[in-house]
């Protein structure tokens, strides 16, 4: 005879399993953080982060990862970023459905489920390979730029769709065409929100591995221009780590490399807050 | 007048997502497909992979990308679920308010942290505890679940939060709890949102990289069982790239293909479920 259970007594019975399910999930993923922390923090210091690498990285600090990481983020965001904002621009200022908002948007949406191995063969292919560029920030920074610019059009596009009709009706009443209407009115008001993409976007290409190691290349060397090539944090932790070269050192660059991962999302994160309690 | 021209310009830039994605497709295919009708269809599809010898068999890397993959959907999926439903229907807008930002600021930590986690905690407990290398499946398969769940949590959330309040006030009204509401009237109102969660985060699994490099053990064989070690199609790529050269890049470029037409199909199956609405 099958076990009757009463309604009341399968409902605490769930509470209770998604209860301790979710304290779970969330118990593990602070659990890495705080590990990594906890077997890091020791490891930072002032020489440990403006020094050279030495010995492949058993000694010295991580100073050249900490510029080939900001080098090639910047690249990937001065490119990526008008990109990203001028798209979101024209499918919600000029499109009102229709194929080619369609197409676009099938794009964006595409290209944002393209795991990044994809986005390392291509980069390596096409920008290191057939225009040339050789392993270099360059490379590396074109490549993110494209891996990030579905993020940027979509977080921007949400933000410029929350700025109120009436705002652009003022703008048109009072003369202003539709390109004075977007300049003046709607990117400065949506501004918050395109930064919150921008800065989501950064934290992307910060942590990611796969895409720069082909592209931006493994060298320990100080980068000094943008065809450099160069080693980021990221890419540094992958070797340390995989090669056992050094655990103490590949806890410290794997704390670092949190600490600015979760300070860039945790500021992308206040800024939407702001941004959302204005207009919604 | 300055209007016309800004609205070319502007179609120009916005176009530039799809003529990256084509770009993309472009020149994967053109580097990777010859290969395949070279080697032949059952050179390729075969278990022998000794690229420097012309043999360029990926069938174990395939079977090794689809394992791994389904079980990170085994451990992923009923604690994203749990997740999504207890912050969803069960708890505090306080709560809600607080564990949702965090777990989306989670989905931030670079996948070589979640392998090296593998390294250091997972794969010495597994060899402890089960015998063997500890490099395996079972390790790949945690990590990668474990990877996937601020995905499937936030996107399955967003699903739950969108059912019109009327639907819990009518349940309610004629006695159920939370429970059964959540069974009986919620799960199927959100089917179509949880689905998309879980193929964007099978995309993910399928398509990572580093951190399944760093526990799966990268054995070039069809695993026996979850202990043992395996290899995927991104492993192979990211592992032989760096020297590869001639016939043997160029089926690093078709195993990219193979993965890139996978993805490319979760992405739209993924894209027309959430459309649908």
């Amino acid at each position: 005879m099958p076990l009757k259970i009463g309604p009341r007594t399968s409902q605490i019975i769930a509470y209770t399993i998604l209860l301790m399910m979710t304290v779970i999930t969330v118990v593990i993923l602070f659990f890495i953080i705080l590990y990594v922390f906890k077997n890091g923090f020791g490891q930072l210091s002032i020489e440990f982060l403006t020094e050279k690498t030495h010995d492949m990285g058993k000694a010295g600090g991580i100073f050249p990862s900490i510029l080939g990481t900001l080098f090639v983020t910047v690249v990937a965001i001065i490119i990526a970023t008008p990109l990203g904002v001028g798209s979101a621009v024209y499918l919600v200022e000029y499109t009102r459905g229709g194929l080619v908002r369609r197409v676009i948007s099938f794009g964006a949406d595409c290209l944002a489920g393209v795991p990044s191995i994809i986005f390392g063969l291509f980069g390596f292919i096409f920008f290191v390979i057939t225009l040339r560029l050789g392993w270099s920030v360059l490379s590396g920074g074109l490549t993110l730029a494209v891996m990030i610019i579905p993020t940027i059009i979509r977080t921007t596009e949400e933000a410029i769709k929350a700025v109120p009709r009436s705002y652009r009706e003022i703008s048109y009443s009072l003369g202003g065409g539709k390109l004075d209407t977007i300049l003046k009115v709607v990117l400065p008001t949506a501004l918050p929100g395109i930064l919150t993409g921008v800065i989501l976007g950064i934290g992307r290409a910060v942590g990611e591995t796969a895409a720069v190691i082909f592209t931006a290349g493994s060298s320990l060397g100080m980068p000094t221009s943008l065809f450099s090539s160069t080693r980021t944090l990221a890419v540094h932790f992958y070797i340390l780590a995989r090669e056992g070269i050094s655990m103490p050192n590949a806890y410290g660059t794997a704390t670092v490399l949190i600490i600015i991962i979760l300070g860039v999302n945790f500021v992308a994160y206040r800024l939407m807050h702001r941004f959302i309690a204005r207009y919604y | 007048m300055k209007d016309k021209i800004a609205e070319k310009a502007l179609l120009f830039i916005a176009l530039s997502a799809i003529l990256s994605l084509l770009l993309i497709t472009f020149f994967i295919f053109q580097q990777g497909i010859p290969l395949l009708f070279k080697a032949g269809f059952g050179n390729f599809f075969s278990t022998h992979w000794s690229p420097t010898r012309g043999q360029f068999g990926i069938l174990s890397m395939i079977v090794g990308s689809l394992m791994v993959t389904i079980g990170a959907l085994i451990v992923g999926i009923p604690f994203g679920l749990a997740c999504a439903i207890f912050l969803a229907e069960f708890s505090s807008s306080a709560i809600q308010k607080t564990l949702k930002p965090i777990i989306e600021l989670l989905a931030g930590i670079p996948s070589v942290v979640y392998g090296f986690m593998g390294i250091v905690i997972l794969v010495p407990f597994i060899r402890q505890t089960f015998g063997g290398p500890g490099f395996s499946v079972l390790a790949a398969s945690i990590i990668l679940g474990i990877m996937i769940l601020p995905t499937i949590v936030s996107i399955s959330y967003d699903a739950f939060v969108a059912v019109p309040n009327t639907y819990r006030e009518g349940s309610f009204a004629v006695g159920a709890t939370k429970w059964q509401t959540v069974v009986m009237l919620l799960l199927p109102a959100a089917r179509s949102g949880i689905v998309a969660g879980i193929i964007l985060g099978m995309g993910r699994a399928i398509g990572e990289t580093m951190a399944v490099i760093m526990i799966a053990g990268n054995a070039l064989k069809i695993p026996g069982s979850i202990f043992d070690s395996v290899r995927t199609l991104t492993s192979t790529i990211a592992l032989e790239l760096g020297y590869a050269a001639g016939d043997h890049r160029a089926a690093l470029f078709a195993c990219g293909s193979v993965l890139f037409i996978i993805i490319i199909a979760l992405n739209i199956v993924a894209i027309r479920i959430t459309g649908r609405k």
